[in-house]
């Protein structure tokens, strides 16, 4: 049988932490081809409607950056999550929460009509994102409580909360009951950037700010520092007199802030409205697209537009060629998986050894 | 009607039960495995298909046992051969079996499924108010209280138990003692996985025999949560699913009798309930200490 051995490198590959990415990347791809044949469907032709047909025209570059603007914004923030060791799994639920606070003013107030709605509403889905992301980040500090499972379960809440929301107390009395709130007034509507060509809104300027914004406290200040040596060793990081519990909530803050931004935006941007469901998992898919970043700011810029892209793809090959958009998830999945194992190249050295073989190895080694 | 409702109590915790008790034991052998929830996602939509095509329920239980025992072998070579973060891969498989199952399942989605007869063990299911409850339920019910059992047994009365345990407190020594660490981990993972698939058959076969893509509905999660709340004993996860199993069976008849408050905020009582029951079971930090396998979530790499 064959065994697989792992020899540690001296230090870290700059080559494969670069190549780690694009290697998952292909990877995906061609576990996909092999996936749309099963299914199938000619592979190549699929891909096609994937990855390239929807870069193809202007309006559809739009909707790549309305789809990429919460999925970078949320991730940049998880980013902080994660090197840190803060495990926030809950981002999808801090973004419904930012939306519906940010949602307060249009919906409740919709005669108040004046240029400082807008800034009034991002300010207050920040806040509110900011506020349900402090809840794990609370109970982990004071009662050491897990904030993964705990973050997770506040999605359902928030999932849950918001049905009630647009069924409830919020729902368009001008709407034929159904379940959804009022549309928005002009004054609450996020502008797009060029709206001569296409849809995209100031979300995806946000997003690219908040991304570098983050690149450079990571990289050129002391907090960034902090951040990476809380993360990598608590330990250290005591000694060198950094806060573990303020950490926690500075992360938790930051990404629950972040992803209530991209649920404002989305809302205000994209649909317009609140309704049952406003997000396509974005929540989750950041996730995958910060690891694909290799939790690096402007990583994720780059990460954030490949997933952006399978959303439209998925769109696009269900028209097309009739391939469910159940299949997106499924690509998205496999994505991470090959993210996960192709970092293990960045540590490790990967040696196949047959059984046989083994012995013959150990022993030239000794010599 | 008390005796439906203490019936409807057990449907509900049995999946919990399965999958928790599964996640003990991968737990208690040092590996954290999140896609429980991936793993049932898959073995629901297994066994519903399964049972669907072939007609037979018990072949779809099966069908999703092999399905969820595969699928933990994806998170197992990943975090055990490749050395990958256990918390990321866990996640990765849950996000990859709910979009698989998705995918797997969509033309499942509206047709009824097959629901799995209820075994009526003679006489002793006639006996009053616990009759029903103990002895006329659905067979996985049984399996479910066996399991229970028999990993609490394998835990802590068997050599191979004990083994297992010490690797989870501390796999350096354990791999310095000459036990195969990474292949009792491959075991103890594929073991969770069965596990999982099982309480996902439990759910498309019995709970509700149909198929829809939340069918799952947080139901992993709550399992790992089980499992923290247990402190990783399987007679205290018994316990835990069917607290679990009340709440949500407490919920449901509370919307049905309408007592005023809305049903999204009484759906979101177990998850409420879950944080809860995570914040009383944490705070007593040296209690958690004691008892969290040592080794939990921790990379090994062996040395030669």
């Amino acid at each position: 049988m064959m065994r697989i051995e792992l020899v540690k490198r001296p230090e870290r590959s700059k080559l494969f932490a670069a190549l780690s990415p694009f290697i998952a990347l292909g990877l995906t791809l061609i576990a996909g081809a092999i996936m749309f044949s099963v299914l199938g469907k000619n592979p190549v032709e699929a891909l096609y409607y994937y990855f390239i047909d929807p870069l193809r025209e202007v309006w559809s570059l739009h909707e790549l950056a309305v789809k990429a603007a919460p999925l970078i914004l949320i991730a940049v923030g998880l980013s902080i999550c994660y090197l840190s060791n803060n495990w926030n799994i809950g981002a999808e639920g801090q973004f419904i929460v930012g939306a519906i606070v940010g949602s307060i003013l249009p919906v409740m107030f919709p005669d108040f009509q004046s240029w400082i709605v807008l800034p009034l509403m991002l300010l207050m889905g920040i806040a509110g994102g900011a506020a349900y992301g402090a809840i794990p980040a609370y109970l982990k500090v004071r009662f050491n409580t897990n904030e993964i499972l705990t973050s997770l379960m506040l999605v359902y809440v928030a999932q849950l909360f918001l049905d009630w929301m647009v069924r409830g107390p919020w729902r368009n009395p001008a709407g034929m009951n159904f379940p959804e709130t009022r549309t928005f007034s002009p004054s609450a509507v996020l502008p797009e950037i060029w709206s001569a060509s296409g849809r995209a809104n100031w979300g995806f300027v946000f997003a690219i700010v908040a991304a570098v914004a983050l690149w450079f406290m990571l990289s050129r200040t002391l907090k960034g520092f902090e951040v990476l040596v809380l993360g990598q060793s608590p330990r250290a990081g005591r000694f060198a007199g950094f806060s573990q519990s303020r950490m926690v909530f500075f992360a938790f803050l930051v990404s629950g802030g972040l992803a209530g931004l991209a649920g404002i935006s989305e809302v205000s941007g994209a649909i317009g409205q609140l309704r049952p469901t406003i997000s396509p998992g974005y929540g989750f898919a950041a996730i995958i697209v910060a690891f694909l970043g290799r939790l690096n700011p402007l990583g994720i810029i780059a990460a954030g537009l490949v997933l952006a892209l399978s959303y439209l793809g998925g769109e696009a090959a269900q028209i097309s060629i009739g391939v469910s958009d159940k299949v997106v998830r499924a690509f998205q999945g496999m994505l991470l998986f090959f993210v996960l194992a192709c970092d293990t190249l960045i540590l490790y050295r990967i040696r196949f050894v047959g059984a046989s073989a083994a012995k013959t190895v150990e022993a030239t080694q000794n010599v | 009607m008390f005796e439906d409702i203490l019936i409807t109590i057990a449907t509900a915790a049995t999946p919990l039960l399965i999958a928790a008790v599964g996640e003990v034991v991968v737990e208690r052998s040092g590996v954290l495995n999140l896609g429980v929830e991936g793993m049932m996602v898959m073995g629901a939509v297994t066994g519903f298909g399964v049972a669907l095509t072939t007609g037979s329920p018990w072949l779809g239980v099966v069908a999703a046992i092999i399905v969820g025992a595969l699928f933990s072998l994806l998170f197992g070579f990943l975090t055990l051969t490749l050395v990958t973060n256990q918390v990321a891969t866990g996640l990765a498989l849950t996000l990859l079996g709910l979009g698989l199952a998705g995918m797997l399942g969509e033309s499942f989605v509206g047709l009824p499924g097959i629901k799995m007869s209820y075994l009526y063990i003679p006489g002793l299911s006639d006996l009053p108010v616990v009759g029903k409850l103990l002895f006329g339920q659905d067979p996985l019910f049984y399996v479910s209280i066996a399991l229970t059992a028999g990993v609490a047994y394998f835990l802590f009365r068997t050599r191979a138990g004990l083994t297992l345990r010490s690797i989870g407190d501390n796999h350096t020594s354990a791999h310095a003692l000459g036990i195969k660490v990474i292949a009792i981990r491959y075991m103890a993972v594929m073991f969770g996985g069965a596990c999982a698939g099982l309480a996902g058959a439990y759910l498309s076969l019995v709970y509700t025999p149909q198929w829809n893509e939340n069918m799952t509905a947080g139901r992993g999660w709550i399992a790992l949560a089980l499992v923290v709340f247990a402190s990783w004993r399987p007679w205290r996860v018994l316990a835990g699913a069917y607290l679990f199993g009340a709440v949500s069976i407490g919920q449901l008849h509370a919307q049905a009798l309408g007592i005023g408050v809305p049903s999204q905020l009484l759906s979101s009582l177990p998850y409420l309930a879950t944080v809860v029951v995570l914040v009383l079971i944490s705070r007593n930090r040296r209690l958690t200490m004691v008892n969290t396998p040592a080794s939990l979530g921790r990379p090994f790499v062996p040395d030669r």
